[in-house]
């Protein structure tokens, strides 16, 4: 009975989906507010259905209900509980339940907090959510329904969970994930209203700005904990790939980034409107590309979800539907909402749209990377194929990278309008000397090698954190106490130089790591040991060990440092009973300063084995500069000024591209 | 090219992409459904894999349901899949198990079936792959499904295992009996 | 109007030596990280020289894999059922490598006709062979085959 209610409510989600994408809209046209007003109920009932429909599915998993085939697929009466739950979006079908909850989540969160804003826009933007609604909903119903029955033999005992699956990281990867893909989708609905109405102002920049943080930031910690899982997971020691799936994840995110600074601009400057819309629209829509790549498997991947062309199909056209549309309405209603303001070559405007042309020509780069071997394979045919491989990544996107941290660094102390040079070089001068400084001189002492390129990281990193730290001390230089400055500085300011900061620790993590590892891959016996640095690894052999629903090889590793034990590190190998597939799992001792990596390789006689063995420096500082990346984010979005500043939508719209409010300016602008 | 023109362009690349994702989609042969669904097995006549002498033909494929599978001793998802053919073989007493042994060497195939256990009542090879292009066979393991009237009414593409045989082959059973 | 034309100068030269450096970026990188995939009959034929750096795939022949003295090096032949290579790699191999299954492998010929492998994969799905692995089986059966399936296409 509890998988037809899911059924029944996904049903009636679809429904409710379908009148929001028509009622409201049609509202807008015929003036009538009973229409337009209904947008909101409407989403609040759609979420209400959906958390229906994906309890009841989490219902089925709890209760081993193998009678309905996606249980029977991805479970286990063995599984622990929790993974249970986790199942639920352990495979196509729940995850693409839980895409649309989160969808339709997003729609109920902006029919709440949206209560200042003018009934038509809000009307707009929770139709275009209902239309997407409805297009996923359809989708999953009609060709992913994850409640399909078995009830002609039912079989005893499900095939189990993928065993990659069964771990922490990767169970709140994809809703994070899915938060940020699908938060871009209000951005996106508001940039559709825009385009709708020709309105585009500083208003409209102000409510849309908060929702695309709060994406991004979501998006931020989805990808770290991806980076997080495959570091400890898949027992390679590597924390980024370069994998397809990995790429459609981070193309969003990097046009995301892109669209944050590039809101700031239309806000403060009522400059870069179309530009915007056009970001707002690609930033969604690299995200429901993302969504088709994994699920069709038209890229072929470590790990992608199972392949379907019929499903392919469907979602193809889905995306045709929703983002050619998008993007026609955009050619036609582009020029209505065109900036008017000029601004001279060297103010912030241009180097925010530095920052911007990076972000996408690196967004670019890494599409082409990801679509390259279907393009060859079009042109030369199927007995010319190609693959891409990290070298080609790491060789675009370190330079455009430098560059951009170069210019973050510079446009810190940019104005609005226009700049003057004097002002730029004295307030860089002292900034640049010192970093270029000590970036030569601070790795030669402590390292005592010339390394060019660790002098160029350390450089930037230095530049990015003095230029903030001066540009902290010169607002609040001229007030009356230097707390009462501190204090003065708006949330949406300490938020901005949260995540620059943190690009600057995620720089170093990456940069240092790379450069510092020490990694092995050693044949040992038991009893023999090998020193890496100031760590000792003494293998102390492989004993059985029997877990809920595996069995493990569990070596011991014992670890001294300088000569005193240090630690005993244990890396398994998995075989899982369901499945009997084998899972490497790596043992590791994090630390702020370096990370201890132990993996388990394959037996090799006389008791002996492989063991995978990495010192690796500063690799905690890459998720740290994420996270703090992330926070950036969410301290910008609870600036006041987002929470209480009912603007009226006719008194924005009378002076375009006009001076800011006055709280906004102090914030930031000065 | 005027300004109006040029807002066009992220359309036009977003069309080309998923022009290039539509290809991408159907490039591979083993992913096209077959077009010989609904229709009757092609006219052939092969040698039985045990017995060169002896042939099979369409013929004998015909007054209840059979079950067609592709294989080949190259090709490891067979491999993966031959368990649990043998199972299904002896629990479904109604169908009748015919195996294809597809661009393969012969006395290998033998060898294989004898070691390993045969799930199939006919086995019949296809060294050169001829039928194969007629089935619009691209790989194996490929699996048809053939009424009594010697119809092809299913064809899956890939190793089976208990999922695809009850979620695909068990209703479509249910319906020929 | 003076200042209009140095503005505009000034955009059209940064977008020009923009797309200038972008494009001997993406040169480099391409060289750098373009792999091309070679099946082992292609490379039988000659269709390599020099130590450039490409994929293999192929199929780990069974009873081939040989795990080498005290050290963590190991060999295994990879095949496509037409031609055999024999690959060299030192490391631990990925879960899923087992002996008569597919695996791809990044790296470059030794002069002695010995592919040494920088990275070992190992197809995840038991259930299919990966798309790259297939068409290079194919293409190996195809070239094995190719004459007779001809010859029987016309009776």
């Amino acid at each position: 009975m509890i998988p037809e209610l899911g059924n029944f409510a996904l049903m009636l989600a679809l429904c409710l989906a379908l009148l929001q994408a028509v009622l409201p809209m049609a509202g807008t046209y015929t003036g009538s507010t009973v229409w337009m007003g209904l947008g909101r109920p409407l989403s609040a009932g759609i979420w209400v259905f959906m958390v229906l429909a994906f309890g009841c599915l989490a219902r089925s998993f709890l209760h081993d209900d193998f009678s309905v085939a996606y249980v029977a697929r991805n479970s286990n009466s063995e599984l622990p509980v929790y993974y249970k739950f986790a199942a639920v979006w352990g495979a196509h079908e729940g995850s693409l339940l839980l895409w649309v909850l989160i969808l339709s989540s997003w729609g109920y969160a902006v029919s709440l907090l949206s209560s200042k804003l003018p009934l038509d826009i809000v009307a707009r933007v929770l139709s275009v959510m209902g239309m997407i609604t409805a297009g996923f909903l359809a989708f999953m119903i009609f060709t992913s329904n994850p409640f399909d029955r078995m009830l002609l033999n039912t079989p005893s005992e499900g095939a189990d969970l993928n065993p990659l699956l069964q771990d922490f990281g990767l169970t709140v990867h994809p809703p994070f994930l899915y938060m940020g893909y699908v938060g871009f989708s209000v951005a996106f609905a508001f940039a559709i209203a825009a385009l709708l109405t020709g309105r585009l102002d500083a208003a409209w920049a102000r409510w849309t700005r908060p929702w695309t943080n709060a994406a991004w930031a979501f998006l931020t910690i989805g990808i770290t904990l991806g980076s997080w899982w495959s570091y400890y997971e898949l027992g390679w020691g590597g924390w980024w790939f370069w994998d397809p799936v990995e790429n459609v994840s981070f193309m969003p995110w990097l046009v995301g980034t892109a669209l944050i600074h590039s809101l700031a601009v239309t806000e403060k400057r009522g400059v870069f409107k179309s530009w915007t819309v056009l970001l707002a629209i690609s930033a969604f829509s690299l995200s429901m590309l993302g969504a088709f790549i994994v699920r069709s498997g038209v890229i072929t991947s470590v790990h992608a979800f199972a392949t379907d062309p019929q499903r392919g199909m469907v979602l193809l056209a889905l995306l045709l539907v929703i983002i050619g549309a998008s993007l026609c309405l955009y050619a036609i209603r582009a020029p209505v909402v065109k900036g008017s303001a000029g601004y001279a070559a060297n103010s912030r405007e241009v180097f925010l749209l530095i920052n911007n042309i990076l972000l996408v020509v690196s967004t670019a780069m890494i599409l082409l990377g990801t679509l390259f071997p279907l393009i060859h394979e079009a042109i030369y045919g199927e007995a010319n194929r190609v693959s891409v491989g990290p070298p080609y990544y790491n060789t675009i996107f370190i330079p455009l990278m430098a560059l951009l941290a170069f210019f973050l660094g510079v446009s810190t102390f940019s104005r609005w309008k226009k700049t003057s040079m004097e002002h730029l070089k004295s307030n860089l001068k002292l900034v640049l000397l010192a970093s270029v400084a000590l970036g030569i001189v601070v790795p030669l002492i402590v390292t005592g090698g010339f390394n060019p390129a660790i002098m160029l990281a350390v450089a930037l990193v230095l530049w990015i954190v003095f230029g903030l730290l001066k540009d902290i001390r010169d607002k609040t230089a001229n007030k009356a106490s230097r707390w009462a400055g501190l204090c003065g500085l708006g949330r949406s300011y300490y938020g901005m130089q949260l995540a620059h900061f943190g690009v600057a620790v995620l720089i170093t993590g990456i940069c240092l790591t790379s450069h510092y590892s020490v990694e092995q891959d050693v044949r040992l016996k038991p009893g023999e040991s090998i020193s890496i640095g100031d760590y000792s690894f003494e293998f102390g052999g492989v004993v059985e060990r029997k877990g809920p629903n595996y069995d493990a090889q569990s070596a011991t590793i014992n670890v001294s440092k300088n000569g005193k034990p240090y630690r005993v590190m244990n890396p398994e190998k998995r075989k899982y009973h369901a499945s009997g597939s084998v899972q490497t799992e790596a043992a590791i001792d994090t630390g702020f300063f370096r990370d201890l990596f132990t993996a388990l390789g394959d037996p090799r006689g006389e008791d002996a084995w492989v063991v995978r063995l990495h010192v690796k420096p500063f690799v905690f500082w890459i998720w740290m500069g994420a996270f703090l990346m992330a926070s950036g984010g969410v301290l910008a979005l609870l600036d006041r000024r987002y929470r209480y500043k009912p603007v009226l939508l006719a008194e924005a719209a009378v002076q375009p591209g006009s001076e800011p409010q006055p709280v906004a300016a102090k914030a930031v602008n000065t | 090219m005027s300004n109006r023109a040029k807002l066009f362009i992220p359309a036009i690349f977003f069309v080309t992409m998923l022009g290039l994702l539509l290809y991408g989609l159907f490039h591979d042969p083993s992913k096209v459904p077959s077009a010989l669904i609904s229709r009757s097995m092609p006219v052939f006549t092969r040698p039985n894999l045990f017995d060169d002498k002896a042939a099979v033909s369409n013929e004998q494929l015909k007054g209840g349901i059979f079950l067609v599978n592709v294989w080949a001793t190259w090709c490891p998802p067979c491999h993966a899949e031959h368990p649990y053919l043998l199972e299904i073989s002896e629990r479904e007493k109604g169908v009748t198990f015919v195996g294809v042994n597809y661009k393969d060497d012969a006395q290998a195939a033998r060898d294989f079936l004898q070691e390993r256990g045969n799930p199939f009542k006919i086995s019949f090879s296809d060294p050169a792959g001829t039928l194969g292009i007629e089935l619009g066979v691209a790989g194996a393991p490929e699996t048809f499904l053939l009424d009594a009237t010697g119809t092809i009414r299913y064809k899956y593409v890939g190793a089976i295992d208990n999922r695809v045989w009850e979620e695909k082959f068990v209703p479509l059973l249910a319906q020929l009996r | 109007m003076n200042q209009v034309r140095k503005q505009k100068f000034l955009i059209v030269g940064s977008i020009l030596a923009g797309s200038i450096v972008t494009v001997g970026l993406l040169l480099v990188a391409f060289d750098k990280g373009l792999n091309a995939f070679i099946t082992p009959t292609e490379i039988a034929e000659g269709k390599v020289n020099g130590s450039h750096n490409f994929r293999i795939g192929g199929m780990v022949k069974k009873g081939s894999l040989v795990r080498k003295g005290t050290g963590t090096q190991i060999e295994f032949i990879a095949t496509d059922f037409n031609e055999d290579i024999p690959v060299v790699y030192t490391g631990v191999l990925p879960d899923l490598f087992r002996e008569g299954q597919g695996v791809t492998a990044d790296g470059h010929m030794d002069a002695s006709g010995v592919f040494q492998a920088d990275t070992v994969l190992a197809k995840h799905d038991e259930n299919y062979m990966s798309k790259e692995v297939k068409a290079a089986m194919d293409a190996a059966e195809k070239k094995k085959t190719g004459k007779l399936a001809t010859e029987g296409a016309h009776p």
